[in-house]
């Protein structure tokens, strides 16, 4: 039903693809394109396909949920293992668009935590949205819970919130007093009350991360909630920009196979060696994200500096919430996600 | 004579007609494939569904709050980055059509010359010299005029200065070219019978430039009904307009017949002005073809 041109020419491209690499084991891998995925290329899918002597072909899109119900509805599979939000993969899941995972073999993944898995997916990687704000402007005395960044008498100055309810929903609700281990499920209704409250102060409601940067690398606004990468960039190139991850969201991306992926059982090997925690281990030299698999912490591949500025190792993943992909997936999630339009607009 | 000799200019004249079809057939063609096709394919999907037939996405124009603030939103910065586009625009083509030769060129220059920078970088300048810190309020606050910042970027104002900006041209460009062919003669001869400058230009002048005019409205209204990169930059999040509505429903919502419901409700909209203007003067001078 949703057949779209691009997938014509996508999947042409593809045929082209697997006829030149037909020998080898192979496997489609899909990310987000940019730096992000060219860092991964460094850090995982080149080790990964040496570890297994496999072809990893990739393709990028910058929302692969779209493109998973477009090959799920036209039939013809092409992509194998997506790295994309958990809650596509949980989702996709229980529409019967994204395989079930068999955990026994994918023994890489044993020791992480229940939370980083789904019977759909598993974490790949991690990012955090925190709180930044402009050192020049707060000096000793900067906001550090989302208390403060409500608090518009203690910390006056201009603030930016991302246009988007995914976290911001959970600062206005740890802003207002619930406990960080009851804010699931989401008390909807007094979160959007809060955020009342805050929005005559928001200058900015941000769309993109890039846009996020520039209004703290340019000082227009005082306050922001940020993905930590977009952070420590400003902050590397010298802006007087402060963050801690303290109440910080933590989020990541999934593995998760399509159903009737072209390649599965190899789908399933790249699944389990993408986590070896040595292979991990090397998400921080390429990029700000963390690892997905904790055991790569112990690798003393990363040192406790460089550990210290990633949002998934032990220490901070211990004073961040992490976002919960089964409730924003869930029709509470949506129904949340359909009322921040009408919200915004008045 | 029988009936099968014809007349020789009217076989000349099908002959004509054969030809030129022959030459229309490729640009025919792409305009069929690349945009009629795919515009019935949008219309499509928004009112068929999951292999049944819907008026869902219809439905919601009827009681989704956003869907009517942003189409009144999108109208309301239409009709102001218009009717400023006019104040701007107009001063502007009378004098390029009035003076000498090489001035109205310079002038023209100078009005087209932004035109050829992308639409982005252009939204950037202005986020340079708008924000907080940027070039007119450093300025501003360092001359001791103001003490707090003005917000001028990031929210509606923001977006339409730059709007004003891109579609400028637009507006000077038709009443340019309706004002040249306004011939002098007829100013001269209303001040030669008496009337004043004010007089002549609101009885001679304006009337004669008013297919321009229009032509200049509606290429600005119609234009800005669409913009898309400029409110997404300089709106600060809560400047939305139809074109982020249909982004967002499918980025965020994934949801593809609301965002062909919206496009086709919005082209609608766009005919509708057309229709309008051409009850006012003829399409083709709208497009500037005569």
């Amino acid at each position: 039903m949703t057949y779209r041109l691009s997938m014509i020419a996508l999947s042409a491209s593809a045929a082209v693809f697997l006829a030149g690499t037909a020998s080898a084991e192979q496997v489609t891998f899909v990310s987000q394109g940019g730096a992000y995925q060219e860092a991964q290329t460094k850090a995982i899918l080149d080790p990964v396909a040496e570890l297994l002597g496999i072809t990893v072909n990739q393709d990028s899109s910058p929302d692969a949920w779209p493109v998973i119900k477009t090959q799920a509805a036209s039939g013809k599979i092409i992509w194998d293992v997506i790295d994309t939000p958990a809650k596509d993969c949980i989702r996709g899941g229980e529409q019967g668009m994204i395989a079930k995972l068999d955990f026994s073999k994918i023994p890489n993944a044993g020791k992480m935590p229940a939370a980083y898995k789904s019977p759909y997916s598993v974490a790949y990687e991690f990012y955090s949205s925190v709180l930044a704000y402009n050192k020049d402007k707060f000096g000793d005395n900067p906001p550090k819970t989302w208390a403060d960044f409500w608090d518009v008498k203690k910390f006056p100055g201009a603030r930016a919130l991302r246009n988007h309810p995914l976290a911001t929903l959970e600062a206005a609700l740890l802003a207002d007093g619930v406990p960080a281990d009851k804010l699931y499920p989401l008390d909807v209704d007094r979160a959007f009350k809060k955020l009342e409250e805050i929005k005559p102060h928001v200058s900015v409601w941000w769309t993109s991360g890039a846009q996020s940067a520039q209004l703290l690398a340019d000082g227009e606004v005082d306050m922001e909630m940020a993905w930590n990468g977009r952070v420590a960039a400003v902050v590397k190139e010298g802006a007087p920009i402060g963050y801690s991850f303290n109440q910080g969201f933590l989020q990541y991306t999934s593995l998760c196979i399509l159903k009737g992926a072209p390649n599965m059982e190899t789908a399933v090997k790249f699944v389990n060696a993408a986590l070896t925690p040595d292979i991990q281990a090397n998400f921080p030299a390429y990029i700000d994200y963390g690892p997905g698999n904790p055991e790569a912490y112990k690798t003393g591949k990363i040192s406790p500096e460089r550990a210290a500025e990633m949002p998934s190792s032990p220490e901070n993943a211990a004073i961040q919430v992490l976002v919960a992909d089964e409730w924003w997936s869930s029709p509470a999630g949506e129904d949340a996600q359909k009322r921040w339009a009408s919200f915004i607009q008045q | 004579m029988t009936k099968s000799t014809r007349n020789p200019s009217e076989l000349h004249e099908r002959r004509e007609q054969r030809l030129m079809l022959l030459l229309l057939a490729p640009a025919l063609l792409v305009i069929i494939i690349l945009l009629v096709l795919p515009l019935l394919w949008l219309a499509w999907q928004s009112i068929w569904q999951d292999g049944r037939f819907t008026l869902a996405h219809y439905e919601r124009f009827l009681t989704d709050s956003v869907y009517w603030a942003t189409f009144l939103q999108t109208f309301r910065i239409a009709a102001i980055v218009t009717l400023l586009t006019v104040v701007l625009g107009y001063p502007v083509a009378y004098v390029a059509a009035g003076a000498p030769q090489r001035w109205s060129i310079l002038i023209l220059t100078m009005v087209l010359l932004p035109f050829w920078t992308s639409v982005l970088v252009r939204a950037y300048a202005w986020l340079i010299l708008l924000q907080r810190n940027g070039i007119i309020n450093s300025a501003l606050t360092g001359s001791g005029l103001i003490d707090t910042p003005l917000r001028l970027v990031n929210n509606e104002f923001g977006t339409v200065m730059a709007t004003i900006h891109i579609l400028l041209p637009f507006m000077v460009l038709p009443l340019y070219a309706t004002m040249k062919k306004i011939p002098g003669e007829l100013t001269m001869a209303g001040a030669s019978l008496g009337g004043s400058p004010m007089h002549v230009f609101l009885r001679v002048f304006l009337p004669l430039s008013l297919p321009g005019l229009i032509a200049g409205m509606v290429l600005v209204f119609v234009l800005t009904l669409g913009f898309y990169i400029t409110p997404e930059l300089l709106g600060g999040g809560r400047t939305y307009m139809v074109s982020m509505l249909v982004s967002r429903n499918i980025e965020v919502y994934n949801e593809w017949g609301a965002a062909s419901s919206i496009s086709v409700v919005l082209m609608i909209c766009v005919f509708l002005v057309f229709r309008l203007a051409s009850l006012l003067i003829p399409f083709e001078r709208i497009m500037g073809t005569r």
